[in-house]
């Protein structure tokens, strides 16, 4: 039983914790969050000279060979500086999936690329009538020749804006919702056929909706087995839930210790409004939910890195928690700031917000809840 | 006991039902729905005027003032009818707020000078009485009026100013004493916006808009005539209104409408081959809220039906405030659940069928802004205590 850090975890931890606090405050995030491109590449070049871009990857593709325990000390750093650059879609999701799925020269041609921070990938999964179910693929792949064609819509696709190559989920067989006869391919978005329209979201990402026009991909971009793609993309989507879940814990973090700070300084009625029991007693309970998240997150972490059977359920745990603490955790921030905390200029809307996209993000509470139930009960 | 509808009623319901129909048309409401100010505010006021125009614009008011005169019973259907249309309720702080101050305290001539342009919406009010270093404790405000021959000279800032930027007019609680109590040193000045001296600067809101203000005084000169009531005695009639403000915050028509929209939207989301509404789990999500709101709903007909034998909204008002707005919250947030991923769209040049989605980026904004309401017309720890003071003894 053992809950400590390596002392190279913790130089990690505290790396990513330094760059944030020295160069990456809350105006400078509203800088990049306002720009055209929603991100810095000067920031994402630092991101790849400090190695944080390598992390997952393996040694034989230049990658950290770093853990779950690792991706998680970033993330919850990220999510305390609300990061706006793209290290989940990049990294985690474009990466994870082909560091796990790619073939060899797939793998040896784009991964180095992620690290040293020349590549930007999108996972483009999520359909207008998907919502939170990973099977529901509409999108079509068939092929002609040795290339397949592809049809059809991706929406909402995180860093679709700004990727140069995303990893499309696309039906090669089967019904519109069944789990097998999905195939992944990877594409360049520069690619005849393929229209991209960016548009912004309340937490700063830039996102696109990214629509497929008969765009011929080889069979050698194919990521993953024919047809099995469902597998791949959930062994990916449960590690990105334990990579979300993370930030949000950064973020849960932030908001408790900023409105805890608030309630010391705000004076009312003569004193200051942290002197009011009806109040201590809900930083008390947001306090208790950001602990009780913390252990679960824990919990996932080390059901992943052992790769524990029960590793969906935890995951599946610890996502009903996020949803439920973070909307407990966010909703009492802006409560207890009063009207400054309806402001756009102070950053606990902009905490509040970034939490609330993670819930969307790969199914919200009710989502994950009913997964669980699922696995526990059935 | 018996709530059913009188022929009379119904006679009367099914005239709301025919007058909104007509009158809130499809191109007045492309210009309500409209992201540019301007636009926005003078199709508030055209709708006000066609509300006055057909003698509906204060249904609170008495008849004397230019009010309908309708019955606890008629005043609940007018509601329903207005908000189950999807017809926001009127821009309060004239019709609601300042006007019956006015019609309550203030002098003849003040009346002759401010209601009419209040009903004819010809004039728009804002409120000033929350300053930065005074919300929930309204009563410690600083912005100080210094008499000087038969005007005031006023001098502080006030913030959080709903509609600041659009205002004519703004009631104001000011700092005239600061001897014995301080809410016994406060007066109720009616100051003009176009005063030399005042400045309004923006603040925009977690919802991406800006509705609200910080606006200074720098000394503004304001005439003595345009005090209400007694130097001193403010905060009395600022207490009166603050009843009034808060019953009509509870919005439970307005509630139960967006309750229906979210039904209609779930129905149409699938999820895993299913339509969202049969799902188990979103269902107990909705009865939650429609349970509570069915009680609610019948909380408030209590408050009117005893308001209108002669009581005055008193502690009430204030469950009325904090279940009202939880209410509010929780439908807001239903609908955010529905619109899943979409829930964070902010406004785009894309229209809904290049994006994909329809009420996303509007559910934002509504949820977003909503969260203001558990925080204005007193906070709902503030009304927490004053049941807990006023109701219980405690
Ligand atoms: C969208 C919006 C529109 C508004 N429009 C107007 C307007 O048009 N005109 C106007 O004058 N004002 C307006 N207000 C201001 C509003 O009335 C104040 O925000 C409100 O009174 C709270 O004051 P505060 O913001 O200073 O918060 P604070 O008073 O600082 O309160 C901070 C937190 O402490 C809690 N608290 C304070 N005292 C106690 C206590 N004794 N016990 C327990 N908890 C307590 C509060 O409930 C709150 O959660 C508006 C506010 C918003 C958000």
């Amino acid at each position: 039983m053992n809950f400590e850090f390596t002392e190279e975890q913790i130089m990690l931890r505290d790396s990513v914790a330094r760059f944030i606090q020295d160069e990456y405050d809350f105006d400078m995030r509203q800088q990049i969050a306002k720009s055209a491109q929603g991100i810095s590449q000067d920031q994402w070049g630092t991101f790849a000279e400090l190695g944080w871009l390598s992390i997952p990857f393996a040694e034989e593709h230049g990658g950290f060979g770093g853990s779950a325990v690792d991706v998680m000390l970033v993330m919850e750093q990220l999510g305390k500086g609300l990061v706006l650059e793209p290290y989940l879609a990049t990294v985690l999701l474009f990466g994870g999936l082909l560091q796990k799925g790619a073939s060899a020269p797939l793998q040896a041609k784009y991964i180095p690329k992620i690290i040293d921070g020349t590549c930007l990938g999108a996972f483009a999964y999520l359909e207008r009538q998907s919502r939170y179910e990973l099977a529901d693929v509409a999108s079509t792949a068939s092929l002609k020749g040795s290339d397949y064609v592809l049809n059809g819509e991706k929406v909402v696709v995180l860093n679709g804006a700004n990727a140069d190559h995303a990893i499309v989920s696309a039906r090669t067989s089967g019904g519109q919702s069944d789990e097998s006869g999905i195939s992944l391919f990877l594409i360049p978005l520069d690619a005849h056929g393929v229209q991209r329209l960016g548009y912004r979201m309340m937490d700063g990402q830039l996102v696109a909706n990214l629509v497929f026009k008969d765009v011929a991909v080889p069979a050698a971009h194919l990521v993953g087995e024919l047809d099995q793609g469902l597998a791949l993309m959930q062994d990916v989507v449960m590690e990105a839930n334990m990579a979300l879940a993370a930030e949000a814990l950064g973020i849960m973090e932030q908001l408790n210790s900023k409105t805890l700070e608030y309630t010391k300084t705000r004076k009312q009625f003569g004193v200051a409004i942290g002197s009011f029991q009806a109040l201590q007693h809900r930083m008390v309970d947001t306090f208790m939910a950001y602990e009780q998240t913390k252990s679960l997150l824990y919990r996932a972490v080390c059901a992943l890195t052992d790769d524990e059977e029960d590793a969906a359920t935890a995951v599946h745990a610890l996502k009903v928690m996020v949803d439920r603490a973070g909307k407990l955790i966010f909703s009492e921030a802006i409560q207890l700031h009063g009207g400054m905390g309806l402001t756009d200029e102070l950053d606990i809307g902009h905490f509040a917000k970034r939490l609330m996209m993670i819930n969307t993000t790969f199914g919200n509470g009710d989502h994950h809840q009913a997964q669980f139930n699922a696995l526990r009960y059935n | 006991m018996d709530t059913a509808f009188s022929q009379e009623e119904l006679a009367f319901r099914d005239e709301v039902r025919a007058f909104i129909a007509k009158a809130y048309d499809a191109e007045l409401q492309a210009r309500l729905a409209s992201g540019e100010p301007q636009v926005y505010k003078q199709a508030v006021v055209e709708w006000q005027k066609r509300l006055h125009e057909k003698g509906w614009i204060a249904p609170n008011w008495p008849v004397e003032h230019g009010g309908t005169g309708w019955d606890a019973t008629r005043q609940f259907i007018y509601d329903s009818e207005r908000a189950a249309a999807g017809v926001r309720d009127v821009v309060p702080f004239g019709l609601k707020m300042v006007g019956p101050v006015l019609y309550t305290f203030g002098t003849q001539a003040q009346k002759d000078r401010f209601l009419p342009a209040i009903l004819a919406s010809d004039e728009w009010w804002c409120q000033g009485y929350s300053e930065p270093g005074s919300g929930s404790d309204l009563a410690s405000l600083k912005t100080k009026a210094v008499l000087d021959g038969d005007e005031y000279v006023v001098t502080g800032a006030k913030i959080w100013t709903t509609y600041a930027q659009f205002a004519d007019w703004i009631f104001c609680l000011v700092r005239t004493s600061n001897e014995g109590k301080k809410q016994e040193g406060i007066s109720f000045l009616l100051i003009d916006m176009k005063s030399p001296g005042v400045k309004v600067n923006p603040i925009v809101s977690i919802d991406n808009h800006h509705s609200l203000n910080e606006v200074e005084f720098n000394d503004v000169r304001v005439p003595v005539a345009n005090r209400i009531g007694e130097e001193n005695k403010g905060w009395t009639y600022a207490k009166a209104l603050l009843a009034h403000e808060r019953t009509s915050i509870a919005g439970v028509a307005d509630t139960k409408r967006g309750l229906n929209l979210v039904r209609e939207y779930a129905k149409r989301e699938v999820n895993g081959g299913k339509s969202l509404l049969a799902d188990p789990m979103f269902q107990v999500r909705m009865s939650d809220i429609e349970i509570e709101l069915m009680a609610l709903e019948f909380t408030e007909l209590r408050v009117l039906a005893a308001v209108a034998s002669g009581g005055a909204p008193g502690a009430e008002s204030s469950l009325l405030k904090i279940k009202g707005t939880e209410l509010q919250q929780a439908v807001q947030s239903l609908t955010m659940e529905v619109a899943a991923y979409y829930q964070g769209v902010l406004p785009n040049d894309l229209g809904a069928e290049q994006l994909g989605h329809e009420f996303g980026s509007k559910a934002r904004q509504s949820y977003m802004y909503g969260r203001a309401a558990t925080v204005y017309g007193g906070s709902n720890e503030v009304q927490k205590n004053i049941i807990a003071k006023a109701v219980l003894g405690l």
